[in-house]
């Protein structure tokens, strides 16, 4: 089995945001670059596969030079084979359109990308992949089975579970649940010295573009200060809610 | 060239969210000066779309999409999109619309944006303000496809009245088998609770409970509330709640119109996750508590003592307001 694995390069979760250039570009300065979230947990699910099944294993992003330490770690965790298409990520239509390009020169049996990114929570690039190349599709995967060419897939809906079943090639948005959080993989030293040794191809973006365009960013507005009622005063804060905030 | 609404419903009756994003559509509608289509699946009547601005319901009857299909319902909702010479299509930020709304985008070649808050600040460009970096900022993304498709945030624009009459036609897709390449197989729901997703109020708990043992007063505050119940990252992975109640970055956003959070300190990525909730209330021992800047209003306290006389004076409350 060929997995693909789409590595989304973001900011760490503690991260302050800012913008710079009259608010219309996301400030990088003192910025820890990660693994997307929602990525790591497929990245070790495909390890899994790779351990216990047999499958070869590759990751993939989209980015300039600067994602390669984050295409590095997946290397180091126990991917075989990173691919880095060369082109700044615009937004997810025309992310989605080089991933794809991949997908279709690879032929993969089976893509595993994170539901969405942490940072621009589009949500839309693992569906628009499997679309644009004819692969079913899950989406909010926490729960994956492979036997042969036959896929059983649990995904997360509104209150509940839905269990489902797919024939490969596939395509999942993945998340919390593919694996356990304390399963995920943290690189070793033996790991990052042979990540080293392995390819980490850069290959041209196709030509396409993007469908939308971020104008400018801002931040809500700040806070008001908090207003404290005394813990045997609980009468206080049942008129404040009705009578105040009117949410009761 | 109308602007096209996907109205979800279940077992024949329109969900809340159905109203909220044909009020959304009616607004835009408003702003390019035409009315408003939607399509649903199995839907009994027209319900009350009218009463939210919707002036056609184009309804696809079909025993084989009685459970949802992203596939088949993307394919569907794209035909009807063009039927109507739709230039906008509006959904929800459901789980299932975020699933289905890249399949659409690529059927139409339309360009999407999920997380959308307000209505257009433009129409031509057409320009809307999204949430980005869960919920600690927002964009406002131009559209710069012909047809363009939009994702409303739950809870972000509410139920807006505009009554016109709503005529129900039947729709029939035509469907291939590729659409139904994944089967769902079973569907477990529980449906006597109150969903995160749906949720206007949300009680949610931390470690600060000290163990799931403890969980019983956290469900008895929601039920006096009608809320759902909630709880952060290391209640989850300790395993003490299941993986569907984690909040946060990693976690489900919330949207709800009051979100009460006991034992909760307030981590980053637990407050990304609950940004979008109007009003918020913090109840904790540590008066540091990070959760407290966040928070309109705070109990600092036991939980274990003032949940209890929370629930009683609720009750109190709610018996006098009957």
């Amino acid at each position: 089995m060929k997995i693909l694995v789409c590595i989304s390069h973001v900011p760490d979760t503690t991260s302050k945001i800012n913008f710079t250039d009259n608010d219309s570009q996301f400030d990088t300065s003192g910025v820890q670059f990660v693994i997307n979230p929602n990525d790591e947990f497929g990245l070790t699910r495909a390890m899994w596969f790779k351990e216990k099944q047999g499958a070869s294993v590759d990751v993939v992003t989209v980015g300039g030079a600067e994602v390669e330490p984050t295409l590095r770690k997946a290397l180091a965790i126990g991917a075989d084979t990173a691919i880095r298409v060369d082109t700044p990520a615009v937004d997810g239509y025309q992310v989605a359109k080089q991933l794809s390009a991949v997908v279709k020169d690879g032929g993969y049996d089976l893509v595993i990308a994170g539901r969405e990114s942490i940072d621009y929570n589009g949500g839309m690039v693992p569906g628009m992949v499997a679309a644009m190349t004819g692969a079913s599709f899950v989406n909010t995967c926490i729960s994956l089975e492979i036997d042969g060419n036959n896929a059983t897939a649990i995904r997360e809906i509104d209150g509940g579970k839905e269990t489902s079943t797919a024939t490969l090639p596939l395509v999942i948005g993945g998340q919390k649940g593919l694996v356990e959080e304390s399963d995920l993989r943290i690189p070793n030293m033996r790991g990052i010295m042979m990540a080293r040794k392995k390819p980490l191809n850069v290959v041209p973006a196709t030509d396409a573009s993007s469908e939308t365009n971020s104008v400018s960013f801002s931040k809500p507005e700040p806070k008001g200060a908090v207003t404290l009622v005394e813990a045997d005063n609980l009468d206080k804060l049942i008129d404040l809610l009705h009578n105040e905030a009117k949410a009761i | 060239m109308s602007v096209l609404v996907y109205t979800e419903s279940e077992n024949g009756s329109f969900k809340k969210t159905a109203y909220e994003v044909a009020s959304y559509a009616k607004g835009v509608a408003d702003m390019m000066g035409t009315d408003v289509a939607a399509i649903s699946f199995n839907a009994n009547d027209a319900g009350d779309l009218g009463t939210y601005g919707v002036n056609r319901l184009h309804n696809v009857s079909d025993s084989k999409l009685d459970k949802f299909n992203a596939a088949a319902y993307a394919n569907a909702i794209a035909q009807a999109a063009k039927t109507e010479g739709a230039k906008v299509v509006v959904i929800s930020s459901s789980a299932d619309s975020r699933y289905l709304g890249s399949l659409v985008s690529v059927h139409l070649e339309a360009g999407y944006v999920s997380n959308v808050t307000e209505l257009p600040s433009s129409t031509d460009p057409f320009t809307v303000k999204r949430t980005v970096f869960t919920n600690k900022a927002f964009s406002n993304t131009a559209i710069t496809t012909d047809v363009k498709l939009v994702g409303l945030s739950k809870n972000a624009y509410g139920l807006k009245e505009n009554a016109t009459e709503c005529a129900v036609q039947s729709f029939e897709p035509s469907l291939t088998d590729n659409d139904f390449s994944v089967t769902v197989q079973s569907v477990d729901k529980a449906t006597d609770k109150v969903t995160i997703a749906d949720a206007e109020v949300v009680v949610s708990a931390g470690r600060g409970m000290k163990g799931p043992e403890n969980w019983g007063m956290i469900e008895e505050l929601a039920d006096v509330l009608g809320a759902a119940t909630a709880c952060s990252k290391p209640v989850s992975d300790l395993g003490w709640r299941p993986h569907g109640e984690h909040v946060g970055q990693t976690g489900k956003p919330v949207a709800s119109n009051l979100y009460i959070a006991i034992g909760i300190s307030g981590a980053i990525q637990h407050l990304a996750g609950i940004n979008s909730s109007k009003v918020k209330v913090v109840i904790n021992t540590d008066p540091e508590a990070p959760f407290f800047k966040a928070a309109d209003y705070g109990v600092v306290g036991d939980a274990f003592e003032v949940v209890p006389a929370l629930i009683d004076k609720l009750k109190a409350f709610k018996a006098a307001n009957a």
